[in-house]
């Protein structure tokens, strides 16, 4: 057997809360900006959450009107950060054949079905949208960029809540080891801010309700930490096969050496408080990896700020990387962009590459009392240098439906 | 009251430019929707029902297929608000 195919990432882009492309992301992120806002919609007062992180730049701002009447939101978040991420790689020349699309969504077009249903029932079925459906299916974020870019090898769009914009990564990462493409537009994308599913995850005493101090709402690892704070947005990274990358004389961020995949089969929504799944993920991302818990200085938490997962997950890393957590920087980026579901995984894929590239591990914010419970080494308040010579990150990732999903980074010489 | 061919095409050119994006002073009576102005039939289907609701005539789903050019939206929605 030939030796197998590397994956190296060559392009990012980013639409977060705090920045309307990968750069001005990082740049906030590395600041310690939190992008959680009151919200100012007549509905938001109607509903026991009355804040969350929108887009720091509006897609209306970057995109005609006339394109983004047929598209959802989410749709519109992977088309921007995708054209970022694709002239970031340099616009390569690539067989569409070998080109492929991996991008996720949670929660899918939810706004627009919860818009048309209002147009239904005010002015009935022939006023529907003919875009509707091809607005709220899942895959219309990467199927919009699928038609874009003519990508042939593949468009897929794998849902798995809080996990899906990592478990595309991987999936994204799979396909071009396995030899289906050379090049991947991967990530994540969510535009869920809207009473409905905001009211439905407050009823699951899942958000925060500091309303006073939006910004200091999400709080991972703090004493006082409440639940987590929505937030839109998405981010894409191009993968693209070593030997494809180096031919064509493209810029290497890193390499994307492995992946865990696991299930709790715990609870619909609860983590399971042995973090069994996520320890498991762990071991079979570095194994996938050929690496050691020796060589991990990073990795970018799924710390939402719950009561329940914060801890579940800090316990389950200590278990899983032994006294070697001691030199790995843990940062919990959704103290400052809020909770992107579907996107936290690809916006965090993105801030891991940043790190990487830059030696920096970005900070946690807002933590005022750490939580006495959380045995791992928490960045706090300002970035952290990471040290020079190889090293590798992670990204831990879960989702309700019991979903763990663990990516490894590694820098290229 | 009948609509007369110019009311028509003024109205008809500002729901394609808000459908489809396509100037109001390009928009002309012989030009094809989907050839000349990028309304596929997805965007048909609004320019039918914004038709409808501001001129206060029913285009009929079997008749949509028929109207090929602005022309033959002009002429059908003059005819029906007779």
């Amino acid at each position: 057997m030939s030796a197998q195919r590397r994956v190296v990432v060559t392009g990012l882009g980013a639409t977060t809360p705090i920045g309307g492309d990968a750069s001005s992301t990082w740049a906030a992120l590395l600041a310690g900006k939190s992008g959680a806002r009151t919200l100012t919609e007549d509905w938001a007062n109607t509903i026991p959450v009355n804040f969350a992180a929108r887009v720091a730049v509006d897609p209306s701002e970057v995109m005609e009107r006339v394109e983004l009447r047929k598209l959802d939101r989410s749709e519109a978040f992977a088309l921007i950060a995708s054209r970022e991420a694709w002239k970031d790689a340099g616009s390569p020349e690539v067989d569409n054949e070998r080109l492929g699309v991996v991008i996720a969504s949670g929660i899918g077009g939810v706004t627009t079905l919860l818009e048309q249903y209002d147009i239904l029932k005010e002015k009935g079925a022939r006023s529907v949208s003919p875009y509707t459906v091809p607005m709220l299916m899942p895959n219309g974020p990467a199927a919009h960029v699928g038609l874009e870019f003519k990508a042939r090898a593949g468009v897929h769009t794998p849902v798995s809540a809080c996990a899906s914009g990592a478990e595309a990564i991987g999936y994204a990462f799979e396909m071009i080891r396995n030899n289906r493409a050379d090049v991947i537009i991967s990530g994540g994308v969510e535009a869920a801010i809207h009473a409905l599913p905001m009211a439905g995850f407050a009823a699951m005493k899942a958000l925060s309700t500091r309303s006073d101090a939006p910004e200091r709402a999400s709080r991972p690892y703090d004493l006082d930490r409440d639940g987590f704070v929505l937030g839109e947005g998405g981010g894409v990274l191009i993968l693209e096969e070593y030997e494809h990358a180096k031919a064509r004389g493209a810029k290497i961020y890193c390499e994307i050496a492995g992946q865990g995949l696991t299930s709790d089969g715990f609870h619909i929504a609860a983590p399971d408080p042995d973090g069994s799944g996520v320890q498991r993920a762990i071991k079979f991302a570095l194994a996938d990896a050929g690496i050691s818990t020796k060589d991990v200085v990073h990795l970018n938490a799924h710390a939402t700020s719950t009561p329940a997962g914060d801890v579940a997950e800090a316990n389950a890393l200590r278990l899983a990387l032994g006294k070697d957590a001691d030199h790995v920087a843990v940062s919990a980026t959704k103290s400052m962009t809020g909770h992107l579901l579907g996107g936290a995984g690809a916006i965090e894929s993105v801030f891991l590459v940043k790190a990487i590239q830059d030696r920096l591990a970005p900070p946690t914010i807002n933590i005022e009392n750490l939580d006495p419970a959380v045995t791992v080494d928490v960045v706090r308040d300002k970035p952290r240098a990471l040290p020079a010579g190889d090293i590798a990150a992670l990204n831990d990732s879960f989702g309700f439906g019991g979903h763990n999903v663990v990516l490894v980074f590694k820098s290229v010489n | 009251m009948a609509l007369t061919q110019a009311d028509v095409l003024a109205g008809l050119k500002e729901i394609v430019e808000e459908v489809a994006g396509i100037p109001a002073a390009s928009i002309e009576l012989d030009k094809n929707f989907s050839d000349d102005l990028e309304v596929d039939s997805l965007s048909m289907v609004e320019v039918v029902v914004a038709s409808e609701e501001r001129f206060g005539v029913k285009i009929p789903d079997d008749q949509v297929e028929e109207l090929k050019t602005v022309g033959d939206a002009v002429n059908f929605i003059v005819k029906a608000s007779a």
